[in-house]
C-alpha cells in the first residue's frame, strides 16, 4: 500500500513519465534521475543491433547464453542449479528448476531496481482551553499520542492502515534496504519547511505545507529505498503451493507481453502450468517488481501441457489431448485475457505436443515431431486459418524476438536457427544448425579440440602428427572410453567433464559418434595394446588409424537414407548442392540441447551472429563428414570424395570469394511514357520516355537512377536524376492531370521540381510505388517507421514520414527539412501527432481521430512488395465549398458572366478555379491509418468499422 | 537435350582456367541441335520428365506417382527457388528402397564422352549383383563403356568426373546414386580425356 503514488499530494503532472520536469515526487517509484527512460529508449532501437542472448538448456539441465556477438555458449553465471525449461526476455529469465520451483534469473545492468517505500507520520494538535476567550484555541504543540478515535499514528497514505516503521519489511530475501528512513521534505514539487510535516484542518483532508491558525493535525511522510539485489543470480519464487494441499508443482513456463503496454515499466506477463494441468498468472510483474506478487489461477477447458506467451497478445497452449488452446481478449487493461477457444491439431492422430508464439506467428510441433506454422495469425484472429507442415523434426520450437525461430532437432539434439524470416516470410527459409562451441570445450586444450576430435575421424591427415597433446587426449578419450553406464576413472585433465557427458548422454541419441564408440569397443582386438582408459596423455598414441571408425556394418544403410532431416540433408547437399558446402552441420562433440528460447535475443534476417560456421582453421565439410560415416566398410573411396570435394570447393569457389555475385547484381528497367512539365520554352507539359533503371550492386545495395528523355527542337535530350538524391516524391492532385513531383535538395532550392503526369491514375501510382520503393532501397529504408520518426502532412493531407539518424544526436548542423529524405505512407490526414515511443495519431478532414497500426504502403503502393497487414481502408471527407457567383445587372439581371476578378465559380479560398460538378466532396481512398472511433464510441463499432 | 550445367563444366570445360567464361546467346538458337523450350512451364515439364524417368528405373515409378501434385510441385519450387530443405524433403523419399533390398532396382545413370558423336550411354543396371555383392562405378564403366577404363598397369587416360571430382572406381554405385545424383536423380558420368599437361 505505502508505495502507491500520493493522490492528494499535487497537481497531476502534465508531463508524461520520463519528461523533465520539476522534480514530482509522487511521479513514480524512482527519483526522475534514476528512471530509466531518461537514459534514452529502455528497449534498442530496431535499427540498432545491440548484443542480446540466446538462452539455452542442455540435457543435463545446464543453462548457456550464446551472444549475438559472440561465437561460444556461457555457462549461465550462476551454475548452481540444474533446470529443465526456461524463458527469456531481454532483462530476465524465467525458468523452472530441477526442483520444481520457479526461479527468475534478473540480468544485471546499470539501471537499478529500487522501489520506495512510503509510511506517513500522523499528528494532532494538543488542544488547550484559553481561560480568559473562553474557547478553543489551537495554540499547544501537537502531540504525538492519538486518540483512539483518530488514526494510527502511523499509517499509510489513507491513514486507515497501521504501519509502523519497523513494521515495513522487505518482501523477499532479494531486496535490501538502500538506506534508512527519512523524511521527504517534498510537497507536491516545492520543498516544505523543515521537518516537512503537512497541515490540515482534520485528517481525511487537503494537506498544505503551511502551518495556519486552524491548523489542527499534520503529517509528514517517511521514505525509505529498497533495492533488488539479485541480479545475476537465481532467484527463488515463493511456491504458490498451499501447505494444506498436495503440491502440484510447475511444468511449464513461458515470459511475454512486453509489448501489451509500458505501464508500468517493464511490465511481463509470466504464465505458468503446473502438472495437473492448471494454468497461473503471475501478478504484477514488472522492472520495478522482478518477483512479481502472486500466483493466480484461471479455469481451463481442459488440462494443460505447455504453454508460450508471445510478446504482444498472442497467448497459445497445448493440451493433453493434443489441441491448442488460444487465449482471446488479451489487451492492454487486461493481460490476462477473457477466454479461451480450441484450436484442432493439424491431424487426429498426431496430437499437438509443443506450441511457440511470437508477435504474429504461431509454430507448434506434433508428437510425431514434425514442425507446422500457422497461417493466417494476425491481431484479429490469435487462432489462424490451417496449418502448415514444415520440413524438420524438431523436439520443440521456440519463437523469439522479431518472431525470429529456433528450434531442437530431434535426431542430433542440436538448436537450429530458422533462417530467412523475415516480416514478409514469417516461415523462414531453411533450418540452420547452431555449431558455437561451448566456452568450457574450447578453454581446455589449446587448439579448438572438440572440432578436432572430429577431424581424427577423418584421416591422419587431419590431425597430422604434430597436434597438440592435449587435443589427442580428447580425441582418445572419446574414442577409448568404455560404452555408456561404465564410469571412467578420474581424467587427468579438465576435459573429463567433457567426456562423461557424452558417456552419459547414452545410446539413442542418434549421433554418429556415439554409436562409433559402441560399436568400436568389442571390436577392438585388432588394435595394438592400448588401455581402455589410460591414465595420462603422455601414453596416448600419435595416430589413429583410420579404420578404427569403420566398424559399423553396413546393414545400417537403409535406415540411413531413410533418416532424413539433419543427416541426409547434409550428405546429399554435397551431391546436389555444392554450394552447400560451407555448412556445417554439427561440431562432433557438439552439446545435447534439451530446451532453447529466443525471447531475449534480438537477431535481424540482414545480420545474423556467426554462430553457423566453425571458428577453427578446419575445413568445415569435415565436421559434415562426422555425420555421414554410416556405411563406413571402404573408407578409402569415401574419404576420397569428401577429401576432393573439399579440394574443389576450394579451388571452384573459395578463390572467387571476392568475385561479384553475378546472379546478385543485376540491372533493372522500367520503361514508359509520361509527360513532363517542361519548365522552359515553350513552358508546357511534353510527351516524355522515361526509364528507370535499378542496379543492385554487390553488397546489396540497390541505387536507381530515372531518365527523361524528350525531344527540343526535333533535338534528342535527356534529363536524369539519382533516386538516391530524391527527398520528396509528392503526388500532386491537378483535376486534369494525374501528376507528381520529385524533389531533390537542389531542385527545392531552385524552386523547380521534376513534375511529371501520368495518362491514368493507375499509371501514376505504378510510378508512383516504384520511385518511393527506389528512392527507399537506395536510402536503405524499410519497413515501418521507427518510434522515432518525424511525421508530417502536406497541405493536401499526405503523410510523409522521415527517419531521423539512429543515434537520435543533435547534430552540430542540423539537417533541415527540405534535406531530409520524406517516404509517403499511405492515407490522408488533416493533423498528425507522434511521440517518442511509436504511437501515432491523427485527425482526419471529416475530424475523425485515426491511429497507426504499424502498417507501412497502402495508398498507391497497394499491389507491390510491402507490408500488407495492418493496412485498411481509411475513408476522408473533405469538403469543399463551391459558390455559385452572379451579378446583378440592371439590364440582364442576375448572371454569370465574368466579370473583372471573381471567377463564377469558386472555393473557399482563393485557389484555382474548380469546374463544378464532381468536387463538391472528395472521398479518398486511403489505407495504413485505422480509424479509431472517439473513445466514448463502444469498440463494438470501431470493430464493425474494420470488419468493413 | 539438355545437359545441367556442371555437367557441361565436367564435359567441357573442367581443364579450363577459371572461372569459366559464359556467352549468352539471344539469338539463333540452335533449334537442330537442343529443344527449345518456350516458356518456364516447358522446362519444369521437362525437369518432372526426367525425374519420372529416373523413378521408373529406381522404384517402378511407384514413388514418384504415390505423390501428390503438390509435391512435384514442391521438388521444382525447392530447385527454382534455391530452396535445399525444401526440395529434399519430398526428394528423400525418391532416394529411399526397400528394407529387403541393397539398393535400388536399376541406377539412374547417364554416361557422356566428348570423344565419341553418340549423345550418352544409358543403360539398366542394377546396383547389386547376383551375388549380393554391391556394384561399383568400377564395374558399370567395364559392363557400359569399356573403353573408358583404363588398363591396371596401363597409363591412365581418362577421368571420370562427377561433380567435379572424381570418385574412385571402388565405389558403390548405390551410394554415388543416393549422394552424387543431380536434382534431376540422374548420376550424370562424364569421361573426359586425362590433361595431358
Amino acid at each position: 500500500m505505502g508505495t502507491g503514488p500520493d493522490a492528494a499530494s499535487g497537481p497531476p503532472s502534465r508531463l508524461g513519465p520520463g519528461r523533465t520536469g520539476p522534480l514530482l515526487p509522487d511521479a513514480e517509484d524512482l527519483p526522475p534521475r534514476l528512471r530509466p527512460e531518461r537514459c534514452g529508449p529502455r528497449l534498442p532501437p530496431a535499427s540498432a543491433m545491440p548484443n542480446s542472448v540466446l538462452w539455452a538448456v542442455d540435457l543435463f539441465g545446464r543453462v548457456y547464453t550464446l551472444s549475438t556477438a559472440g561465437q561460444y555458449w556461457e555457462l549461465c553465471k550462476d551454475s548452481q542449479l540444474e533446470f529443465k525449461r526456461v524463458s527469456a526476455t531481454t532483462q530476465c529469465c524465467w525458468g523452472i528448476a530441477c526442483d520444481n520451483q520457479v526461479y527468475v534469473y534478473v540480468c544485471a545492468s546499470d539501471v537499478p531496481i529500487r522501489r520506495r517505500e512510503e509510511a506517513y507520520e500522523n499528528q494532532v494538535a494538543a488542544l488547550m482551553v484559553g481561560a480568559a476567550e473562553r474557547r478553543w484555541n489551537p495554540v499547544g504543540g501537537f502531540c504525538e499520542k492519538l486518540l483512539l478515535s483518530d488514526r494510527w499514528a502511523w499509517s499509510d497514505v489513507s491513514g486507515l492502515q497501521h504501519r509502523p516503521l519497523d513494521g515495513v519489511a522487505l518482501p523477499s530475501p532479494h531486496w535490501e534496504w538502500e538506506s534508512d528512513w527519512y523524511v521527504d521534505e517534498n510537497f507536491g514539487g516545492e520543498p516544505t519547511e523543515k521537518g516537512g510535516w503537512t497541515y490540515a484542518i482534520d485528517f481525511p483532508a487537503t494537506y498544505t505545507k503551511e502551518k495556519k491558525w486552524n491548523s489542527c493535525v499534520r503529517r509528514r511522510k517517511w521514505i525509505r529505498y529498497r533495492r533488488y539485489k539479485s541480479r545475476d543470480i537465481w532467484a527463488k519464487i515463493p511456491s504458490k503451493d498451499d501447505p494444506k494441499e498436495l503440491p502440484d508443482p510447475f511444468n511449464d513456463l513461458s515470459v511475454g507481453g512486453w509489448e501489451i503496454t509500458e505501464e508500468p515499466v517493464g511490465r511481463l506477463s509470466v504464465w505458468a502450468v503446473s502438472l495437473q494441468g492448471k494454468v497461473w498468472y503471475r501478478e504484477d510483474v514488472s522492472h520495478s517488481n522482478p518477483e512479481g506478487s502472486s500466483w493466480s489461477l484461471l479455469d481451463t477447458p481442459g488440462e494443460v501441457v505447455q504453454i508460450s506467451c508471445g510478446p504482444h497478445d498472442l497467448l497459445w497452449a497445448t493440451l493433453w489431448e493434443g489441441q491448442a488452446l488460444v487465449r482471446e481478449g488479451i489487451n492492454r487493461s487486461n493481460p490476462k485475457g477473457s477466454s479461451w477457444s480450441i484450436v484442432e491439431p493439424p491431424g487426429s492422430d498426431n496430437g499437438i505436443m509443443h506450441v511457440s508464439v511470437g508477435v504474429s506467428v504461431v509454430w507448434a510441433v506434433t508428437k510425431d515431431w514434425k514442425v507446422w506454422f500457422r497461417r493466417g495469425i494476425n491481431s484479429h484472429n490469435p487462432c489462424g486459418t490451417s496449418w502448415i507442415e514444415m520440413v524438420g523434426e524438431m523436439t520443440m520450437v521456440n519463437v523469439g524476438m522479431n518472431d525470429q525461430v529456433w528450434g531442437i532437432g530431434c535426431e542430433d539434439r542440436a538448436v537450429y536457427f530458422r533462417q530467412g524470416v523475415t516480416p514478409s516470410e514469417l516461415s523462414g527459409k531453411t533450418w540452420k544448425a547452431i555449431v558455437a562451441a561451448r566456452e568450457c570445450d574450447r578453454s581446455h586444450s589449446g587448439s579448438s579440440s572438440s572440432l578436432l576430435s572430429a577431424g581424427c575421424f577423418f584421416g591422419d591427415e587431419v590431425r597430422g602428427s604434430g597436434e597438440s597433446a592435449p587435443s589427442d587426449t580428447d580425441a582418445s578419450s572419446e574414442v577409448e572410453r568404455p560404452g555408456p553406464g561404465q564410469t571412467l576413472p578420474a581424467e587427468p585433465l579438465d576435459d573429463s567433464k567433457n567426456a562423461m557427458e557424452n558417456s552419459a548422454s547414452g545410446p539413442g541419441a542418434g549421433r554418429t559418434t556415439e554409436d562409433t564408440v559402441e560399436d568400436a569397443c568389442p571390436a577392438e582386438g585388432s588394435r595394438e595394446a592400448r588401455p581402455n582408459t589410460h591414465p595420462g596423455p603422455a601414453t596416448t598414441p600419435a595416430e589413429l588409424p583410420w579404420t578404427n571408425i569403420d566398424l559399423k556394418e553396413p546393414k545400417k544403410v537403409p535406415s540411413h537414407s531413410a533418416a532424413g532431416f539433419p543427416e541426409t540433408t547434409s550428405l546429399s547437399s554435397l551431391g546436389l548442392f555444392p554450394l552447400g558446402l560451407e555448412e556445417p552441420y554439427g561440431v562432433d562433440d557438439h552439446p545435447l540441447w534439451a530446451w532453447v528460447s529466443g525471447g531475449g535475443c534480438m537477431v535481424e534476417a540482414c545480420a545474423v551472429p556467426r554462430w553457423f560456421t566453425v571458428q577453427a582453421g578446419l575445413s568445415s565439410s569435415v565436421h559434415m563428414l562426422s555425420l555421414s560415416i554410416t556405411p563406413a566398410q571402404t573408407a578409402a573411396w569415401r574419404k576420397q570424395i569428401f577429401q576432393q570435394l573439399t579440394e574443389r570447393t576450394k579451388r571452384e569457389l573459395e578463390n572467387f570469394r571476392h568475385y561479384e555475385q553475378a546472379v546478385e547484381q543485376s540491372v533493372w528497367v522500367k520503361t514508359g511514357a509520361l509527360q513532363w512539365w517542361c519548365d522552359w520554352k515553350p513552358h508546357k507539359w511534353v510527351d516524355v520516355r522515361v526509364a528507370l533503371e535499378q542496379f543492385t550492386g554487390h553488397d546489396g545495395a540497390r541505387d536507381s537512377i530515372l531518365f527523361i528523355y524528350y525531344v527540343v527542337h526535333e533535338e534528342k535530350k535527356y534529363i536524369h536524376i539519382f533516386l538516391n538524391e530524391v527527398v520528396a516524391l509528392v503526388p500532386v492532385l491537378n483535376e486534369t492531370k494525374h501528376s507528381f513531383a520529385l524533389y531533390t535538395p537542389e531542385r527545392t532550392r531552385q524552386r523547380w521540381p521534376v513534375r511529371l503526369a501520368a495518362a491514368t491514375e493507375q499509371d501514376m501510382n505504378d510510378w508512383l510505388a516504384l520511385l518511393s520503393l527506389s528512392c527507399c532501397e537506395s536510402r536503405k529504408v524499410q519497413g515501418r517507421p521507427s518510434p522515432q520518426a518525424i511525421w508530417s502532412i502536406t497541405c493536401k493531407g499526405d503523410i510523409f514520414v522521415s527517419e531521423p539518424s539512429p543515434d537520435l544526436e543533435a547534430h552540430e548542423h542540423p539537417l533541415p527539412c527540405d534535406q531530409m529524405f520524406w517516404r509517403q505512407m499511405g492515407g490522408h490526414l488533416r493533423m498528425v501527432e507522434a511521440n517518442s515511443r511509436g504511437v501515432v495519431w491523427g485527425i482526419g478532414y471529416d475530424h475523425t481521430a485515426w491511429v497507426y497500426t504499424g502498417g507501412y504502403g497502402g495508398g498507391c503502393f497497394q499491389g507491390l512488395a510491402s507490408s500488407t497487414s495492418n493496412i485498411y481502408m481509411q475513408s476522408d471527407v473533405k469538403c469543399v465549398h463551391i459558390y455559385e457567383n452572379q451579378r446583378w445587372n440592371p439590364v440582364t439581371g442576375y448572371t454569370s458572366s465574368r466579370d473583372r476578378i471573381s471567377p463564377c465559380w469558386s472555393g473557399w479560398s482563393p485557389t484555382p478555379e474548380l469546374s463544378k460538378p464532381a468536387s463538391a466532396s472528395q472521398s479518398v481512398e486511403i489505407t495504413g491509418i485505422v480509424r479509431r472511433e472517439p473513445p466514448r464510441l463502444s469498440s463494438t463499432s470501431a470493430f464493425s468499422k474494420l470488419m468493413k | 537435350m539438355h545437359y545441367p550445367i556442371g555437367l557441361l563444366f565436367d564435359l567441357l570445360a573442367s581443364s579450363s582456367a577459371l572461372p569459366w567464361n559464359i556467352t549468352v546467346h539471344f539469338k539463333s538458337f540452335p533449334e537442330k541441335d537442343l529443344l527449345h523450350c518456350p516458356s518456364k512451364d516447358a522446362i519444369e515439364a521437362h525437369f518432372m520428365s526426367c525425374m519420372k524417368e529416373a523413378d521408373a528405373l529406381k522404384h517402378k515409378s511407384q514413388v514418384i506417382n504415390e505423390m501428390q501434385k503438390k509435391d512435384h510441385k514442391q521438388l521444382w519450387m525447392g530447385l527454382q527457388n534455391d530452396r535445399f530443405d525444401q526440395f529434399w524433403a519430398i526428394n528423400r523419399k525418391l532416394m529411399e528402397y526397400p528394407a529387403e533390398e541393397n539398393g535400388f532396382r536399376y541406377i539412374p545413370f547417364r554416361i557422356y564422352q566428348t570423344t565419341t558423336e553418340r549423345p550418352f550411354i544409358q543403360k539398366l543396371f542394377r546396383p547389386v549383383a547376383a551375388d549380393g555383392q554391391l556394384h561399383t562405378l568400377g564395374d558399370l564403366l567395364k559392363e557400359v563403356c569399356p573403353s573408358a577404363v583404363d588398363p591396371e598397369d596401363g597409363e591412365k587416360k581418362n577421368q571420370v568426373m562427377i561433380h567435379g571430382i572424381e570418385p574412385m572406381l571402388e565405389t558403390p554405385l548405390q551410394w554415388l546414386s543416393e549422394h552424387l545424383s543431380y536434382p534431376d536423380n540422374f548420376l550424370h558420368i562424364s569421361i573426359i580425356p586425362q590433361p595431358t599437361d
